[in-house]
């Protein structure tokens, strides 16, 4: 058992036995092969049955806005960057949420290895840094590091910068990552170009809004797609709504976005979501130079009005 | 109708030769997935299934039912008009038993005592379904349980098995023999052949790892069922984000719009989802389902006991697994049926 | 194949402003071709699909009674983005009606009964069409006594007071029109819908309830039924819920396994009783 796991659990039964939360929210085994599920566990019995493995993708952020609980969370880099985002964005009270920081070095694209393996897997198992992954007629094992999902694989976040409680010691953090390299490759090409490939990269997309409900960010009562008086966008698979659809998201995700990959691990449809809401993140970093969820103190950009934003676009 | 034998290697012409006179769609890899894609010939053979299911040739996910002029100096002004029907004749090599299933289902709900949802028969009756039996079904399928199986008939025209060298194509509808009669090149199957099928059909029931009881669910009454206090727990992790029901072949439901372009206008139905909060939600504010377990609960009880209900036993399930696959929290419908029958 | 999804062509023959807020108004539609009249042959009880081109549809109970040929009735409470659209119709604009949907109130098996209506506020809608078909002279004589019951909040969201007032002068119907509180120039009845009701005491042997209006209206009135005798088999009630197709096929509409738009929207209390609260 990863040694996470067991210090994990010992955490989750001492906050419940202390009263300290009502709730512990972390992650259990799944049902299929490279699936974790997120686990409510509020008796010890129950956060006995928490784990701690390189499937753990799902931001547990997205479950706060809202609750009545005292809640405590299992939370990587990225997912600590949300509750931070959540606290300043008054969807959740600081003393309402324990953050047991988890430093991460990376959870697997399931995405990755299937296609490594191409035949259907039946069970995964993980050990040192390896991962064997066995079906009917075979059994390989894999480097972990060679199947990492894209966001973790430049991760410059991670250890949680905020936390009331750290599962083990923080982890060194990457460097020397350029994480826009493809971006900028975009963004050198021509216009007619940008939006073809944009407009190529959600051709698949059947508004199922699943990276929408994966977001922690997305926590509106009234989706602007929800809308209807006035209706904003039509709602069907005209390449022109989906495409609104998913470029406003993006900015209204701008300057709040973590990377945490929610988005693209939900879509049946395997996008890469990322393209857009990344394209935005570098905007907001090279002009306001910030990042979201890095401390409590500070509020996303596109929030705040200070004189003394850039506005050279204003001509 | 006699069962036909087909050498492998000589799909391709088959499949070829049929294109002549249906529009043909078969498993294709393309990004990394498996999907029912245009053929001309090349078809995949060894694939489990496609990730989204085949639902989408007869219940496409935005289809314009009507259309209409939105100028006010035309005469027939915002009057609605039925469009032309495309009839294309269409054959689909390659569905799967499960899938097959689940438009059989769809068909008794797409049709009841009253109205026949014509967007829906006229593309089923236009294709013509060649299905491919499971030899290898995958961990998460338990059509077993809900009354379909990997070598299951219903809604096929054609059931298609792999041999090994040959595949037996076993007609099951006049449909169906008249694409084989179309096709040609093909010879008759012997004792041995349907033999070999036996054994498989045998070979792949017996691997079917999942089973699902159903039975208490089916004695159980509807209050009974709603009100059992697991809802809250299986709900919990939910995200009614939907990908369930999109990926669903059995999910059917749909919401209708108007969309107006210039001039021109039309009423079209997109797939919907119970998922949704705004599903249920009144135009006063008042929403019968305002909360996540109420919609949850919905859905499983929909498929497991409403279906069966009002379509003579038919479970709106056909344990094709999709859902169990997709889902981003991991519910697993088999655990909550088995919670719904314990 | 016929389309079940096609609403005949209609036009607007006359508004009528119904309330003092202005937000129930009355359109009275004449169908374009002639033959679409005919195929709209409805029962009381039954709803249409109000379409917009532009806008969409929505679900409204037929006001007017079959017994009243040339032209149908409804009456629209501006909620949404539809209903708002369809009161800034014009008398002359074309739109479009589906139907007719529904079960319809079960008028055959309460033939040889007493009937009692219990109506709140616009719900009203449909027990006009019933009471305007049973008085009828072909039709007044297969049932017993007519009770009808009816409120509102003020005498200005009363709904076809003329004709309730006529209603009121006749004899082969005793009529109740209450208002919740005391209002200047209102003279008649001042209560709450099932308070009036058991005032008015009807007998419950060999009587149907059909009750029609705000869910908390029939919150308080299923007990005063109850407490007249009425089993929950003889009480019918109209519901109301979110539809789309409007044909018992898209799903939205589900309470339990019923469809209300198909199964529906007429249900007795008995089989409510066996059904999921989502409505």
């Amino acid at each position: 058992m990863d040694k996470r796991t067991e210090k994990i659990r010992e955490i989750a039964k001492r906050l419940l036995s202390e009263d300290r939360v009502d709730v512990v929210l972390g992650y259990g085994p799944g049902t299929v092969p490279l699936r974790n599920a997120p686990l409510f566990a509020r008796t010890p019995e129950e956060a006995d049955k928490l784990i701690w493995d390189s499937n753990c993708r799902i931001n547990l952020a997205n479950f706060l806005p809202r609750t009545k609980e005292r809640v405590a969370v299992l939370a990587k880099g990225c997912d600590a960057r949300n509750i931070v985002n959540h606290v300043v964005e008054h969807q959740i009270k600081r003393d309402q949420v324990y953050i047991v920081g988890v430093p991460c070095q990376g959870m697997l694209d399931p995405e990755k290895v299937q296609q490594r393996e191409g035949r259907f897997i039946e069970s995964a198992v993980e050990s040192d840094g390896d991962l064997t992954v066995s079906g009917p007629g075979f059994e390989t094992t894999l480097k972990l590091a060679d199947v990492l999902r894209q966001n973790c694989q430049t991760c410059v976040h991670r250890n949680p910068p905020v936390y009331d409680e750290l599962v083990g010691e923080p982890v060194p953090e990457q460097t020397d990552i350029d994480r826009y390299a493809d971006i900028n490759d975009l963004l050198g090409k021509p216009d007619g170009e940008r939006y073809a490939y944009f407009q190529n990269l959600v051709k698949d997309c059947i508004r199922c809004y699943a990276c929408r409900d994966a977001c922690p960010l997305c926590y509106c009562h009234v989706c602007f797609v929800d809308e209807h008086m006035p209706q904003w966008l039509g709602k069907s698979v005209d390449p022109h709504d989906v495409l609104t659809y998913h470029i406003l998201r993006a900015f209204h995700c701008a300057g709040r976005c973590t990377d945490c990959g929610a988005c693209e691990a939900a879509c049946p449809v395997n996008i890469k979501l990322r393209q857009f809401t990344r394209l935005l993140e570098k905007d907001i970093q090279e002009r306001y130079g910030y990042e979201a969820g890095m401390s409590l103190e500070t509020l996303p950009p596109l929030t705040v009005y200070r004189p003394d934003d850039p506005q050279e676009f204003i001509k | 109708m006699a069962d036909m034998i087909l050498k492998k290697n000589a799909l391709g012409d088959f499949l070829k030769s049929l294109s002549g006179s249906y529009e043909t769609f078969g498993p294709k890899q393309e990004d990394g997935e498996v999907k029912f894609a245009p053929v001309d010939g090349e078809v995949l053979l060894d694939y489990q299934n496609s990730r989204l299911s085949p639902k989408n040739f007869f219940f496409p996910q935005s289809e314009r039912m009507l259309e209409f002029s939105a100028d006010p100096a035309a005469e027939d002004a915002f009057v609605m008009k039925e469009r032309p029907a495309a009839k294309q004749a269409r054959l689909l090599f390659g569905i799967r038993p499960c899938d097959a299933k689940a438009f059989a289902v769809l068909d008794k709900i797409y049709r009841n005592d009253q109205y026949t949802d014509n967007y829906w028969f006229d593309k089923r009756e236009a294709a013509t379904l060649i299905g491919l039996a499971c030899n290898r079904p995958c961990a998460t399928c338990f059509c077993t349980s809900v009354g379909c199986g990997p070598f299951h008939e219903e809604g096929l025209d054609v059931l298609a098995v792999d041999l090994g060298e040959d595949i037996l194509l076993k007609p099951l509808t006049d449909k169906g023999q008249k694409a084989l009669d179309a096709a040609g090149g093909l010879a008759a199957a012997d004792g041995k052949a349907a033999a070999s099928v036996e054994k498989l059909k045998g070979e792949a029931e017996a691997a079917i790892q999942s089973k699902v009881a159903v039975d208490k669910v089916a004695e159980r009454s509807v209050m009974e069922l709603y009100e059992a206090d697991h809802w809250a727990k299986v709900a919990q992790r939910c995200l009614n984000c939907g990908v369930c029901t999109y990926v669903c072949p059995t999910c059917h439901c749909f919401d209708i719009q108007d969309e107006v372009s210039g001039t021109a206008g039309d009423r079209i139905r997109n797939w919907d989802s119970c998922m949704s909060w705004l599903f249920t939600m009144h135009g006063t504010g008042h929403n019968p389902r305002p909360d996540k377990t109420s919609r949850v609960r919905q859905r499983f009880m929909h498929k497991f006991k409403y279906i069966p209900l009002k379509r003579g036993g038919d479970i709106g399930c056909v344990g094709c697994g999709r859902c169990v696959a997709q889902c981003p929290v991991n519910i697993d419908v088999r655990d909550v049926v088995r919670d719904m029958n314990a | 194949m016929k389309n079940p999804y096609l609403p005949y062509p209609v036009r607007i023959d006359k508004i009528i402003v119904e309330t003092e807020d202005k937000n129930l108004r009355s359109f009275r539609l004449v169908f374009i071709n002639p033959e679409d009249e005919k195929a709209f042959a409805y029962t009381p009880g039954q709803f249409a699909e109000l379409s917009l081109a532009g806008y969409g549809e929505i679900p409204i109970g037929i006001a007017s009674s079959p017994t009243e040929k040339g032209h149908i009735f409804f009456t629209v409470n501006k909620v949404g983005s539809v209903s708002s659209a369809l009161h800034n119709m014009k008398e002359g604009d074309i739109m479009g009606v589906r139907g007719p949907l529904g079960n319809a109130y079960p008028l055959e098996s309460m033939e040889g009964r007493d009937i009692v209506i219990v109506a709140g506020g616009f719900a009203v809608t449909t027990l006009r069409s019933t009471v305007t078909w049973m008085l009828h002279p072909d039709n007044r004589a297969k049932y017993g006594k007519i009770y009808f019951i009816y409120g509102a909040r003020t005498p200005g969201m009363l709904l076809y007071r003329d004709e309730m007032q006529k209603w009121q002068e006749r004899d082969d119907i005793e009529t109740y029109i209450t208002i919740d509180r005391e209002y200047p120039g209102w003279d008649g009845l001042v209560g709450m819908v099932p308070a009036v009701l058991e005032q008015a005491n009807p007998p419950s042997a060999n009587a149907t309830a059909v009750v029609c209006g705000p869910p908390v209206m029939i919150r308080f009135t299923q007990p005063v039924l109850e407490k007249l005798g009425f089993a929950d088999d003889q009480v019918v009630l109209s519901l109301e819920n979110r539809m789309k197709c409007g044909i018992g096929i898209c799903g939205r509409c589900n309470v339990g396994p019923e469809y209300v738009c198909k199964d529906g929207p007429v249900f007795t209390k008995a089989q409510l009783n066996e059904l999921p609260k989502e409505y």
